[in-house]
């Protein structure tokens, strides 16, 4: 496509799609300043999404969406104006920086503001050939023809097969009262396999799912050696729920495998250690700096600059570089997920963790990739600790409420655990916890770190962003497993 | 809102029909939306924006059915316009012809009912009257107890909104709405425990609304009341559901009839149509025209008139909800339960849900009660469609003797979503309508605490 911006810059886009340049765009921020407020900042958005989806056998549908718009948000103290326009004209800046800085009384004295820069951010996580959204969408059809195919030959047993491809395109400026001109494209991509099988009798229906995805080429999803594996999972475990007991319910000792359950981290800790929880003191973990939360030997990250993962960005949605933050040190909380607003009022410095689901949103402080770092235990050595308790391979999704600390996430694919040998799978169930307290029954931590496969939505205040997650195995001594069987 | 929302329909229906498409239908959403947060005595932040949304089917002739694609853009700009008409055609040639997709054959709405789903007179409102509902609302929850400390403060939320609707057809179709909110969420601590919970009210009109003091107060009663909350024995016992968290029943319930799960074999409940799914006790009705209800619209999302449909009649599954492409997989007829935003396909979707109260107070049930659990929030996403199994975490209240006897945190509940209904015993009179689905308090007679 001819007006296919340079991978890390979206600047000469915005600039040529919408006639802005820098002396425009300060006059917009200058309109801002007519009032007495602290910061204002403009957030640019040109993203392109399509997705293509099969069931039955067919690929049914294909779909595009443009989604243009700019969003002016002013600030004083604690205070936000905010305004959006899908309409990107210096006109409807100005009109939109009058509302946004309605928030403040008064009228200030003219001030200048200059914007410059070479608008790239410093980290390229993500740098690509291609832009996903300009892959031939024959070549999407094929792919998922194919997983059609190769899943139903999987097993007699395999009755429906659903999957996706989507892939996103994601252009952004951002300009700032402070000088910042930053721009990045982001590309985001995942297949969605769902599967669902019923037994000889057709009496029993069970679904099997697995997503993967990242900041990288989809042309990677095309590859068979990709995506076979994934169409295996979903298979191999939507025919072992086929056969899975009845949960037990109780408190048991709970080892979690690598990978996605590093849910649990994101619910557990990572939500109540975002700055505006902390900013207000409703967080169960506020005012516990440099105290014990976790148990020795736990360390927990939140890293935004992990290559082409799906929760990675070069820069945050108001510009600040990503970093790597350490949250949790050896066992002791060291370090919150700032946005700037958050940063500024608790006296700390931004982490890269701004974030928002589109124009249409304020930012707020948002994990990016979330992990524990490796042990030294042998996974294998972990299970044949557990006397009797469950092995969670396969987590869904999770929940958390801030105040109490108390979380939730849901078990796809569970075994027992009795005498420190796996027994029968389980059926799906709740896990429940609380944050502040979890941590510190880690008694075990595997060598075997792994991050998930690309699929994590984290929503917030009604905001949708993407994530990441990633755990070694570890051992959790008495989580609350909320099955049927007392 | 100036658009004149059917001559752009118009255009872009033309345009794809140039390109070569069979049929066509397209839909424009336009809304100015308000939101605004008072935290104690601060505003927090205050969010203003028109949006605009067009959205295009396009369906293309194939040698075994209809290639179907949808392109959408906030842009619309002439030019945007004809690209993302000429791209729906493009992208629709690709995809596989479907036997069963299409517009409907016939059946459109030739009449729009006018269901107060906006008072005109309150349109343009005033932003600083809505922030002064949220200032009341979080002025109240801070002052109802020493111990309220701190909160996540109090929201307004205001949205206007036209819809906008065409065929290739012939059928042209537009209506507005209005929907406004006030919710409330403050803090509470005592003894280094720390509660919180909400309380909103919602409506098509702002003279629906709560009062906003009472908004604030009730939220402060309810996290108040969780002060001092502990865990329970992992036990059987019946559970209670209040207004609040029953109504999450019937959105699992939502799920499992919706016409695309029922077809595709993905919900416990397919092929189960005029079988005994629920206790005699529950009826739900789906009604598409209640005046003012929070799901209204005079026609769904394929211009087919809503209407109201009974779901569960006594226990028996009575009705799907349905939208045309999964009516007439299933061999039925749409049951004008087609939603879809500017950007998406037509979904069976509910429009206003209920099951229907019954006579007894919510004090009547936990007097009936001898030990359970009374459920007052609900988290967590563990309920699978396919297989009816549920596991969620719970807050409320423990009951012995028929009577609240302490607070209840960190336990799970867990069954059958189809016991569950097949074992509710008892319904209370306390319908309230928050959203577009509603349930009354109500008794699942035996599920599974999990605890210490």
């Amino acid at each position: 496509m001819a007006d296919t911006p340079e991978p890390t810059s979206a600047l000469p886009f915005f600039r040529t799609q919408f006639g802005l340049d820098e002396r425009s765009l300060a006059t917009v921020l200058e309109t801002a300043f007519e009032r007495p407020i602290d910061h204002a900042d403009l957030f640019f958005e040109y993203t392109t999404q399509d997705s293509v989806s099969l069931e039955e056998g067919i690929v049914k549908s294909g779909s595009r969406h443009l989604e243009q718009g700019v969003g002016v948000r002013a600030q004083v103290g604690e205070r936000q104006g905010y305004a959006y326009s899908d309409e990107i004209t210096v006109e409807r800046l100005r009109l939109a920086a009058s509302t946004a800085r309605a928030i403040a009384e008064g009228t200030a004295r003219q001030r200048a503001v200059a914007v410059g820069g070479q608008g790239a951010p410093v980290h390229n996580l993500y740098p690509l050939a291609q832009a996903p959204t300009e892959v031939a969408v024959a070549k999407k059809v094929a792919l998922l023809d194919a997983v059609d195919v190769y899943a139903r030959r999987i097993d007699p047993r395999i009755t429906q097969v659903m999957a996706s491809l989507v892939a996103q395109h994601r252009q952004l400026l951002i300009v700032a009262s402070d000088g910042t001109l930053v721009g990045d494209v982001q590309p985001l991509v995942r297949l969605n396999v769902q599967i669902i099988a019923t037994d000889a009798a057709g009496q029993k229906r069970e679904i099997g799912y697995q997503g993967m995805g990242g900041r990288y080429e989809l042309e990677q999803l095309l590859d068979p050696e990709a995506w076979k594996p994934l169409v295996d999972e979903a298979a191999r475990l939507a025919l072992l729920n086929l056969d899975a007991q009845p949960c037990p319910a109780g408190t048991m000792d709970v080892v979690l495998g690598p990978g996605w359950p590093g849910i649990l981290l994101h619910e557990a800790i990572g939500h109540g250690l975002e700055g505006d929880f902390n900013r207000k003191g409703t967080s169960a973990f506020s005012g516990r700096m440099g105290e014990r939360v976790a148990a020795p030997g736990v360390t927990v990250v939140d890293d935004g600059t992990l290559p082409n993962r799906r929760g990675s960005l070069n820069v945050d949605d108001e510009g600040t570089p990503t970093q790597r933050t350490v949250l949790i040190e050896d066992g002791v909380l060291v370090g919150y997920l700032q946005d700037r607003l958050n940063a500024r009022l608790m006296g700390m410095k931004p982490t890269g963790n701004g974030r928002r689901e589109s124009y249409a949103h304020l930012p707020m402080p948002r994990m990016t990739n979330t992990f524990m770092l490796a042990g030294n235990d042998d996974p294998e050595d972990i299970l044949r600790s557990v006397e009797h308790g469950i092995y969670a391979v396969s987590l869904g999704g999770g929940q958390v409420d801030i105040t109490s600390g108390k979380f939730v996430f849901s078990v796809n694919e569970a075994y027992r655990i009795e005498q420190g040998r796996l027994g029968s799978p389980l059926k799906g169930a709740t896990l429940i916890g609380n944050g502040p307290d979890v941590l510190q029954r880690v008694s075990r931590i595997g060598h075997d770190l792994e991050l998930d496969r690309g699929v994590g939505v984290c929503g917030k205040d009604g905001q949708s962003v993407p994530v990441g997650v990633g755990l070694p195995t570890i051992r959790v001594d008495g989580l609350t497993v909320g099955g049927t069987e007392g | 809102m100036t658009t004149n929302g059917a001559d752009l329909l118009e255009l872009a229906l033309a345009r794809v029909l140039a390109e070569g498409a069979a049929s066509a239908d397209a839909v424009l959403v336009e809304s100015d939306v308000l939101e605004a947060r008072v935290r104690g005595r601060e505003i927090d932040f205050v969010k203003q924006a028109r949006e605009q949304t067009l959205g295009i089917r396009s369906f293309v002739e194939g040698s075994k059915g209809l290639r179907c694609a949808i392109t959408s853009s906030s842009d619309l700009r002439a030019e945007t316009v004809a690209r993302i008409a000429e791209e729906c055609v493009a992208l629709a040639r690709a995809i596989a012809p479907d036997p069963v997709a299409g517009l409907p054959e016939d059946g459109f709405a030739r009449e729009i009912p006018d269901l107060s789903l906006f008072a005109p007179g309150e349109h343009p409102f005033s932003v600083d009257d809505r922030i002064q509902s949220a200032r009341q609302a979080e002025a109240a929850a801070r002052a109802a107890d020493v111990r309220v400390t701190n909160s996540e403060g109090s929201q307004v939320g205001s949205d206007y909104s036209r819809i906008v609707y065409a065929t290739s057809s012939g059928f042209v179709g537009e209506y507005r709405t209005a929907s406004h909110s006030l919710f409330s969420e403050p803090i509470v601590s005592q003894n280094g425990d720390m509660q919180r919970d909400y309380w909103l009210t919602v409506g098509r009109s702002l003279s629906s609304l709560e009062d906003p003091a009472q908004v604030g107060r009730r939220a402060a009663e309810r996290a108040l009341r969780r002060l001092g909350a502990r865990r329970i024995p992992t036990c059987e016992v019946p559970v209670i559901f209040d207004p609040l968290t029953a109504p999450s029943l019937l959105g699992h319930l939502v799920q499992c009839v919706n016409g695309y799960a029922v077809y595709r074999g993905a919900s416990f409940l397919a092929g189960r149509l005029d079988e005994a799914i629920a206790s005699e006790q529950v009826t739900v009705i789906d009604d598409g025209r209640l005046p003012g209800g929070l799901g209204s619209k005079p026609f769904d999302a394929e211009g087919q008139p809503t209407r109201r449909n009974v779901v569960i009649e006594r226990g028996r599954l009575a009705s799907y909800l349905l939208d045309s492409y999964s009516a007439r997989k299933l061999e039925l007829k749409t049951t004008g339960n087609a939603g879809r935003s500017a950007a998406s396909a037509p979904r069976a979707m509910p429009t206003n849900l209920w099951l229907e109260p019954g006579s007894l107070s919510l004090e009547d049930i936990i007097g009936g009660t001898s030990r359970g659990l009374l459920v007052t929030e609900l988290i967590g996403m563990g309920f699978n469609p396919v297989t009816g199994d549920y596991s969620q975490g719970a807050v409320g209240f423990w009951i012995e003797a028929g009577e609240i006897v302490h607070p209840v945190h960190e336990v799970t509940i867990a069954g059958h979503l189809g016991d569950m209904l097949s074992s509710i015993d008892a319904i209370g009179n306390d319908l309230l309508w928050l959203g577009r689905v509603a349930a009354p308090s109500l008794r699942v007679a035996r599920m599974t605490v999990a605890g210490d």
